[in-house]
This record gives C-alpha cells, sequence and structure tokens, in this order.
C-alpha cells in the first residue's frame, strides 16, 4: 500500500459513519459555500467602503490618495514619485487598462515591461479587488500583474476601481470563481494589507522587512 | 532534532535562572495579550467568529478523508505534486529528494512549524544543501543553532543586543564598525542578506496556514513577505504541511483567517496572506515552475477518534503561549521540542509518545485562559488532564506524586477522617504564619524559596460552608 492509501485508510477507520455519508456531506458542505459570520463593519455603501479601506490601510503604514477617472492616473503616479523624490522609471506587467492609460509621452515615465528586476524601485499593478473589513488587496497573478512586482520594489503603486472595493472577503470570491471556473485559481492570488513589515526583533514593528518598503493605493473614484 | 521534553523540570529551573530570558519575557509577553484584547473589542462578532472556527475543523476532522482527497485532485489540476508522507522520516525523504534531483544548493524556507517538526534543515545540511531560514525570527534563531521558542515569534527569547552579537559574527562581509545600535538597522542588514539568498536559490520550501479542498489552494499568512519570495523567486516550491490543515471552501477559509492574525499579533489581517495554487501558468512571466505539496500525517490520523481530537483543531497563533503563566515564566525552550506552551504540552505528547513528554501535561496551573482565548476553543486544561492520567495509567509519575496522590486517594473516600485531616492542617498552617504569610513551609520548599505561602486562617472549607448554612 502507498503511504497515501496507508494514511487515508487510517483516518477512515477512526471516523464514524460509512464513507459514502461522509462523502456526500462534504459535497453538499463544498456546494453551500456558506458565508458563517460576516462583520458588519464592511457593510455599507461605496463612500463608507473607502472611508474604512482608507483608515485601514492607513493605519498599517500604508498610503491612500483618490483620483476621479483612470485618466488621472499617471498625473497621480508622476506626483507620488515627484513628491517623494523618487526617479520616473515604472515596471508594470501587460494589464489593458493600465496600458491604456494616457502616459506622457517617452522619455516622460518610462514605463518598463514584467517581471520585476530585483534593481527596480517602483512598481505598478491593477488591483483584481479591495476588501474594505481588513484593508486589503487582491492582485492576481499572470502576464497582467506578475506577483514578483508586488514583493521586489521599494514602492509598490496598485491602482483600484472604487467600483471593485467590496465590504468582506466572501463579497470576491464568487468573482474569482466566475474569472477562472469552479475549483480554479491563477497561480499566486496576493492578499495584501499593507508594507512588508516584522516584529521579530523585541516586539517592535520594523518596516520594511523583505517586501515593499512603501505601499500606495490609488483608488479611482469613477471607475 | 532529538525532543528534550522529559527533562521539563530541569529545563524550566534554568530558564527560570536566565537573565536575558527573563528580561525578554517580561518585555514581550505583555504585547501579544493587549494587542489582542485590543483586536477582540475592536471586532463584535469575534467570539461568534470563533465558534464558527470551531465549527469549521470540527466539520473537516469529520470529513478530514473526502477533502484531503479533494485538495489532492485539485493542486493535480493546477499542476501540481502531492506527497503523502506517513512519517517525519517519510516527509524528509520526500524532499531530499526532490532536492537531489534539481541538484539544489541554495534552499530558501519560509516559517514552517512542520518542518521544525520534521527536522528538515539539519537533513538538508547534511545532505549537503544550505537551507536559509528567511523569516526573520527563524533568521535568527538559524545562525544560533536554536530551536523556536514561540509559534509564531521564534526570536522572542532574545534581545536586540545578543542578536546584534550575532549578526557581527556572522555577516563579516560588512564593515565591522557599522552602527547596529538600533532594531531597524537590524532588520535592514538582514533583509540585505536574505535578498541575495531568494534570488540564489534553487528551491524555496514554505509551510501553510490553510489547504483549501475546493481550489488545491494553500494558504501562506505572514508580515514580512518572505514566504511570497520563497515561493515566486527559485524554480521549484515546495510546501511542506499537515493533514489537518484543509478546509473545505474560501468561504471556510476566511472565517479562519479572521480569528488568525487577531489572536496571533491583534491585527485585522497578517499583511501578506497568499493563495498558492499549482506552479506558474504558460504565459505567466513569474512563478515557480515545479510545485509540490507534501502533506504529513506523523501521528495526527492516530489522535483522530480519540478523546484528543479537538487539538487538531489548532490554526497555531501563539494565543495560548501568550496567555499562560506558565509559557511566561520559563519560555518555549523549557518545552524540549517544537511546539511549546499549553498546546504543544497537548501536541508533544501525542506526536512523540507520552514516556517522552511526561512533565509536559503538568506545565499548566489549569488556570483556564488558554481554553478562554483559543481562536477554535480547544478545550486544553481538560487535553492536558487526559494526558496527566495516561501518565499516571502508565507509571510515569515520579514516586513522590504517586504517593501524595494515594495519600489524598485515602483521605478524600474516608470522609471522617478526611475532615479532621483538613481541620488540623488548616490549623497548623495558621499556627505556622507570620503576618498572614509563611516563609518556610515543610514539603514545600520549591514554593517557598521564592516566595511565601499565604497562612491559612485556621478554618477548613467544610467550617466555613456549615457556619453560613445555618
Amino acid at each position: 500500500m502507498s503511504a497515501r492509501d496507508v494514511i487515508l485508510a487510517r483516518i477512515a477507520a477512526r471516523l464514524p459513519g460509512d464513507a459514502t455519508a461522509r462523502r456526500a456531506a462534504a459535497v453538499r458542505h463544498m456546494a453551500a459555500r456558506s458565508a458563517h459570520v460576516v462583520p458588519l463593519r464592511g457593510a455599507g455603501d461605496s463612500g463608507h467602503r473607502i472611508t474604512l479601506f482608507s483608515k485601514l490601510m492607513i493605519g498599517v503604514g500604508g498610503t491612500v490618495d483618490q483620483v476621479e477617472t483612470l485618466d488621472d492616473v499617471p498625473r497621480a503616479v508622476a506626483a507620488h514619485l515627484g513628491a517623494a523624490g523618487l526617479p520616473p522609471v515604472l515596471r508594470k506587467g501587460a494589464d489593458e487598462t493600465l496600458r491604456h492609460l494616457p502616459w506622457p509621452r517617452p522619455p516622460g515615465l518610462p514605463l518598463l515591461p514584467a517581471p520585476a528586476d530585483p534593481a527596480d524601485h517602483t512598481t505598478l499593478s491593477m488591483a483584481f479587488a479591495g476588501v474594505a473589513e481588513s484593508g486589503t488587496l487582491l492582485l492576481l497573478s499572470g502576464a497582467d500583474n506578475p506577483a514578483t512586482l508586488n514583493f521586489l520594489p521599494e514602492l509598490h503603486l496598485v491602482v483600484l476601481p472604487a467600483a471593485r472595493l467590496h465590504g468582506c472577503y466572501e463579497d470576491v470570491w464568487p468573482l474569482v470563481r466566475a474569472r477562472f471556473g469552479d475549483g480554479h485559481m491563477p497561480s499566486t492570488l496576493n492578499m495584501i494589507s499593507g508594507p512588508s513589515r516584522t516584529a521579530d526583533i523585541e516586539q517592535t514593528i520594523v518596516r520594511p522587512a523583505h517586501g515593499p518598503r512603501d505601499l500606495h493605493v490609488i483608488i479611482v473614484l469613477g471607475a | 532534532m532529538q525532543p528534550e521534553s522529559i527533562r521539563f523540570k530541569e529545563l524550566a529551573a534554568r530558564a527560570l535562572a536566565d537573565e536575558p530570558l527573563q528580561r525578554s519575557m517580561v518585555a514581550t509577553g505583555p504585547h501579544f495579550v493587549l494587542k489582542r484584547a485590543k483586536a477582540r473589542v475592536a471586532l463584535p462578532e469575534f467570539d461568534e467568529l470563533r465558534d464558527a472556527a470551531r465549527d469549521i475543523k470540527n466539520h473537516v476532522l469529520a470529513h478530514l478523508d473526502v477533502y484531503l482527497e479533494k485538495f489532492e485532485a485539485q493542486v493535480q489540476a493546477a499542476g501540481g505534486h502531492v506527497h503523502w508522507a506517513a512519517t517525519a522520516e517519510d516527509a524528509r525523504a520526500i524532499i531530499l529528494k526532490i532536492a537531489a534531483e534539481k541538484r539544489a544548493r541554495i534552499i530558501t524556507k519560509g516559517k514552517s512549524m512542520v518542518s521544525e517538526e520534521i527536522g528538515l534543515n539539519e537533513a538538508l545540511a547534511a545532505a549537503g544543501h544550505d537551507p536559509v531560514e528567511t523569516d526573520l525570527g527563524e533568521y535568527l534563531i538559524q545562525i544560533r543553532g536554536e530551536r523556536p521558542s514561540h509559534i509564531i515569534a521564534p526570536a522572542v527569547h532574545l534581545r536586540r543586543e545578543q542578536i546584534e552579537a550575532d549578526f557581527r559574527r556572522v555577516h563579516d562581509q560588512f564593515n565591522p564598525a557599522r552602527d547596529l545600535s538600533q532594531i531597524p538597522a537590524l532588520v535592514e542588514e538582514a533583509r540585505r542578506v536574505l535578498r541575495q539568498k531568494y534570488l540564489d536559490a534553487d528551491i524555496g520550501i514554505t509551510g501553510a496556514n490553510f489547504l483549501v479542498a475546493e481550489t488545491g489552494s494553500c494558504i501562506v499568512v505572514t508580515n514580512e513577505g518572505n514566504g511570497d519570495l520563497t515561493r515566486l523567486l527559485p524554480k521549484t516550491h515546495i510546501v511542506v504541511t499537515a493533514i489537518e490543515k484543509v478546509v473545505p471552501t474560501l468561504e471556510d477559509a476566511s472565517t479562519l483567517l479572521r480569528v488568525l492574525a487577531r489572536s496571533a499579533t491583534g491585527q485585522d489581517f497578517s499583511t501578506y496572506t497568499t493563495l498558492m495554487t499549482g506552479p506558474r501558468r504558460t504565459g505567466d512571466p513569474d512563478g515557480p515552475e515545479e510545485f509540490h505539496v507534501v502533506l504529513l500525517d506523523n501521528g495526527r490520523s492516530n489522535v483522530l477518534g480519540t478523546v484528543f481530537q479537538d487539538m487538531l483543531r489548532c490554526i497555531r497563533c501563539g494565543a495560548c503561549l501568550n496567555h499562560c503563566p506558565v509559557y511566561q515564566a520559563v519560555g518555549g525552550h523549557a518545552y524540549g521540542w517544537v511546539y511549546p506552551g499549553p498546546i504543544g504540552s497537548v501536541v508533544t505528547p501525542a506526536l512523540i509518545g507520552i514516556e517522552n513528554a511526561a512533565n509536559l501535561p503538568n506545565a499548566s496551573t489549569f488556570c483556564g485562559r488558554c481554553e478562554e482565548v483559543c481562536p477554535v476553543r480547544i478545550p486544553l486544561p481538560r487535553l492536558l488532564r487526559h494526558w496527566r492520567e495516561q501518565e499516571f495509567e502508565k507509571h510515569l509519575t515520579p514516586p513522590a506524586v504517586r504517593s501524595g496522590l494515594w495519600a489524598w486517594a485515602f483521605l478524600a473516600q474516608r470522609p471522617g477522617l478526611y475532615v479532621l485531616a483538613m481541620r488540623l492542617a488548616a490549623r497548623f498552617l495558621k499556627w505556622r504564619g507570620k503576618n498572614g504569610r509563611i516563609a518556610i513551609l515543610p514539603l514545600a520548599s520549591g514554593w517557598t524559596r521564592t516566595r511565601d505561602f499565604p497562612a491559612a486562617q485556621g478554618k477548613t472549607f467544610t467550617e466555613l460552608w456549615r457556619e453560613r448554612q445555618s
């Protein structure tokens, strides 16, 4: 018998009820996708969600900007880099929305293709969704927004359309299932709630640990 | 790594005399308690979520084989490989085989208690590989050759000065005159050293906090981002995890995640919560090319269907350690193996045998705070009591304790004699006391050596009860 069969047989022998009934109950549970207890704090209109998301994101050391339309994003990016005295160079993936933004003509704001390089200072990603209840961004790996962009730079910029900001995690999972099909996922789905940090020395919070020093979220109110 | 849990008393005594350790415990202990308390107050549904988390885990354990099979099928559908390991030795062999096939030199590692449990680093090093821990706390203890002393804060026992000395010793590529007097400077230096390791690594190994059966995803939670760099940069990613970590759906995982970070560090959510599903897809510019999951049993399935089953609900948040007066006094190393604190005292005997951990169930005052704060409501004092019963039945209890228990049982079964003995003892303890305290007490020198014993007021509980009734 393989190790697999030994382990599964040992488990089955110790569980009550027969295997068929157990299987049926598990299938029912998975099909129900029951949401259990959802905290009320995320419930509310878009304004409430933006306020809560921003408060929590800023509370853990992230920064949040708001623009009216997607076309305002390049200007907001340039302004953020300028204000921080950073070189106006960005790395980003093949995301269609980001690509079609009115970026300044070269050499205005050079855009480098992904994946990330360890020497990159700044990267830009499009969020798949945001969750207000914990100030969390969801990003999907792939050519559009490669996952290394989220971890290698000093500064990670993320565009979050307000329409993609939801109250709780349970609001987002159906969207993931709709996008990839039931039971399927992208290789990496990142849920990010602030810049990298550690408290491993004397319980003192220090930023950054291994990931980005700064996380800057640009919320697009009209998208 | 050889368990030393049987030497708990000796190790605890040593820990109590260890000045830097005592300073660390006093300085950091209250932080965790305060942060969890704040997080709980900030979320009115917190206790309700704990009930739901408990119920989800109970459901999983009652259908464990089905969910494991589903998880396996989904990992394979996503292009990953699943390996089953009945024992720690099997798990090591599986990983060593992959490492040998890849001719791996540097192997970066995310924090994983299961990898500590199977002694993976020693095995990798012995086979000529170079395992590098990337979680800052794990890195600190790796360069010191120590074990983690806490489930989520492995270096909680160390002071800044000790770490500075270690960095000067190990990081000899930097200017010896550099300033490392502040904690951020230490973190920055570790970031520089480890960033290069991520880039050079051939294999990345992480643990997993949860496994999602519905999607075949391994969920890894960190604040540092080290788990993600460990996964994303090397060509091969191996997840080493245990069978009880599976959950049915993304919704179930969400409920558990809501209580995990709050119970552990008081955060609403950890900085990075990542769902890792298979290797990179066609057209992906980054991510691992190969993805393996090693599912470890190592004695867990033997716990199913026994009085100890509830321990398998544990999500390794560390709250019971943070709230335990015994853990806070002696730290994690005294427990002698991988899992310290109340949950360690319950899990360790199950994994290495009560005969190798007979002292651990006694490392508790039964104050009940561990059960009070557990996010999945594990009845830790009850499980510890079951282990004490087994310890007694297997004659592992020391003779002095056995005869003490015998004497107590003798009295307890003879009410007249019991009342008389208690009355004598109460009078004696009153007579012995000065200003309500007893400085030296025969048979209790272990107590009175470090603190006074409160003197009795001269009457027994039974006498006081009678007086109130009349």
